[in-house]
């Protein structure tokens, strides 16, 4: 298991099973994604009460949960720098925080979108809207702290120490929002809810979800490769491996 | 010929110094050295005072407006200014190589530095808290929702300077460090806010505080545990990168 564990922290290493896996997630998410959109957003029934304007979730819940399973993911791999200092964690977390940004900024975005016709407004101070609102400064907060630090180790350690904190704080955040919301509003509004969804809704939901999940882990490989390189750029393995590219 | 000079005190003793005697220690010099520095211990006040003092004039100065809107507008000034205390919290010390000094004693950092970021909050936090019953007047607040008021600060300006204390030791040194903290800082400091205001408006409606009051007490402890932690592998970081 040790074995394993010491091999998995080799940039090397990773660098190669990444080139291997790359084609695989690319095609497959790019396939369920687009199956997934263009069964959500041109065949499946519109909805009852909102017609058309519910397709939006066929892009907004992917990219929410996403965002939201990325701070999870960044967490987890910024214990891993912290305690273990190993050298692919801290590569992950540098390389996939601007990614989770976006994703949170989409989401946002795209339920604002939503918002307008269904709320008639674009934006509500909602617990689920302020907490994603929190964790789009998180975001910032993790990207600007990498950007400014020069060192890339440091930079890398800096950033797991505040994502692991604020991991620490997202459930209180997320409870005091909402209790913060309850006491001032009645909760008038909910996104629909998933029980009552036919199949033909939740089908192509669950497909584009999985699509995004597996595009994300390509884009994540291909950030981290890139990083691995311009880190390792004065080994002998990166020094063979650019050779036969540049030449 | 003098062979036996006396070693002098100050350079090195064989045993360190006890943890608690090297807690106060650095709790003391802190403290003495920032009632000596007048301007950095006036400037969170006075933007405190001046802060408040804007929203009678920017929104509106009825006395209804202000007792619904003072809690949170205290409680948001409070944490703007707390805020803006936090860059002196390290940097002093950093520039001056004390910080590389107290990474190198025996003790535990997790230990100095809640020595240190209590004396940061004695010096900041506090007069914060112990001028908010006027300013509180200011802004029509009465009898319980004032003491209560006051009481949510007590409880949970420490929140802010334990929590600031992280995002401080993360920018120590960096270029950009003011706006990198508060961009930092601040979604951190959400929830404190959140409760701290909810406690007094519940109490003008009528409903029990108790709740609140524990809420935010634990989150006191929280932060009071786990964040010198935090600090502590931050100012590694910091300190390292020069």
């Amino acid at each position: 298991m040790w074995r394993v564990f010491h091999k998995l922290g080799s940039p090397k290493w990773f660098f190669g099973i990444a080139s291997r896996l790359m084609p695989w997630l690319l095609a497959a998410g790019l396939c369920l994604l687009l199956a997934g959109l263009v069964w959500g957003l041109l065949f499946a029934p519109a909805d009852f009460r909102q017609g058309d304007s519910y397709r939006i979730i066929f892009i907004h819940v992917p990219t929410a949960m996403l965002a939201q399973s990325v701070y999870i993911m960044m967490a987890v791999a910024g214990v891993v720098t912290l305690v273990w200092r190993m050298k692919l964690a801290d590569v992950f977390v540098r390389s996939v925080a601007p990614v989770g940004l976006a994703l949170t900024f989409l989401a946002l975005f795209t339920g604002a979108v939503w918002g307008k016709p269904t709320w008639g407004t674009w934006w509500v101070w909602d617990a689920r809207l302020t907490s994603m609102l929190v964790l789009l400064f998180l975001y910032a907060g993790a990207v600007a702290l990498a950007k400014a630090i020069e060192d890339e180790k440091l930079a890398a350690r800096a950033v797991a120490i505040l994502v692991v904190v604020g991991v620490i704080n997202i459930p209180i955040i997320k409870y005091s929002v909402e209790w913060w919301n309850t006491l001032h509003q009645p909760a008038t509004f909910k996104l629909t809810e998933k029980p009552t969804m036919p199949a033909e809704m939740w089908m192509p939901l669950l497909l584009s979800v999985l699509g995004l999940y597996l595009l994300f882990g390509w884009l994540a490989c291909l950030r981290m490769q890139t990083a691995i390189l311009l880190r390792e750029r004065r080994t002998r393995w990166v020094r063979e491996w650019i050779e036969p590219v540049t030449r | 010929m003098t062979a036996m000079a006396p070693r002098p005190r100050f350079i090195a003793a064989d045993t360190p110094l006890p943890l608690g005697r090297a807690m106060v220690a650095i709790f003391a010099r802190d403290v003495r050295a920032g009632l000596r520095q007048r301007q950095d211990l006036l400037n969170p006040v006075v933007f405190f005072v001046m802060v408040v003092a804007l929203f009678p004039l920017g929104v509106s100065p009825e006395s209804g407006f202000l007792r619904q809107a003072g809690p949170g507008i205290l409680w948001v000034a409070a944490l703007l200014s707390t805020l803006l205390s936090l860059d002196h919290l390290f940097r002093h010390d950093h520039d001056q190589g004390v910080l590389d000094q107290m990474l190198l004693q025996p003790q535990p950092l997790y230990l100095l530095v809640l020595a240190k970021v209590s004396a940061h909050w004695m010096l900041t936090g506090l007069p914060l808290v112990l001028i908010s019953p006027l300013l509180g007047l200011m802004l029509q607040l009465e009898g319980n929702s004032l003491w209560a008021l006051c009481l949510t600060l007590l409880l949970g300006t420490p929140v802010l300077s334990f929590i600031g204390a992280i995002g401080a030791a993360l920018t120590l040194g960096l270029r950009s460090a003011g706006v990198l903290l508060s961009l930092l800082v601040i979604p951190l400091y959400i929830p404190v806010l959140i409760f701290g205001t909810g406690t007094v408006m519940s109490l003008s409606e009528g409903l029990p505080v108790s709740g609140h009051f524990a809420l935010l007490g634990a989150m006191l402890v929280l932060a009071v545990l786990l964040a010198p932690l935090a600090v502590a592998g931050a100012l590694r970081i910091s300190v390292s990168n020069g």
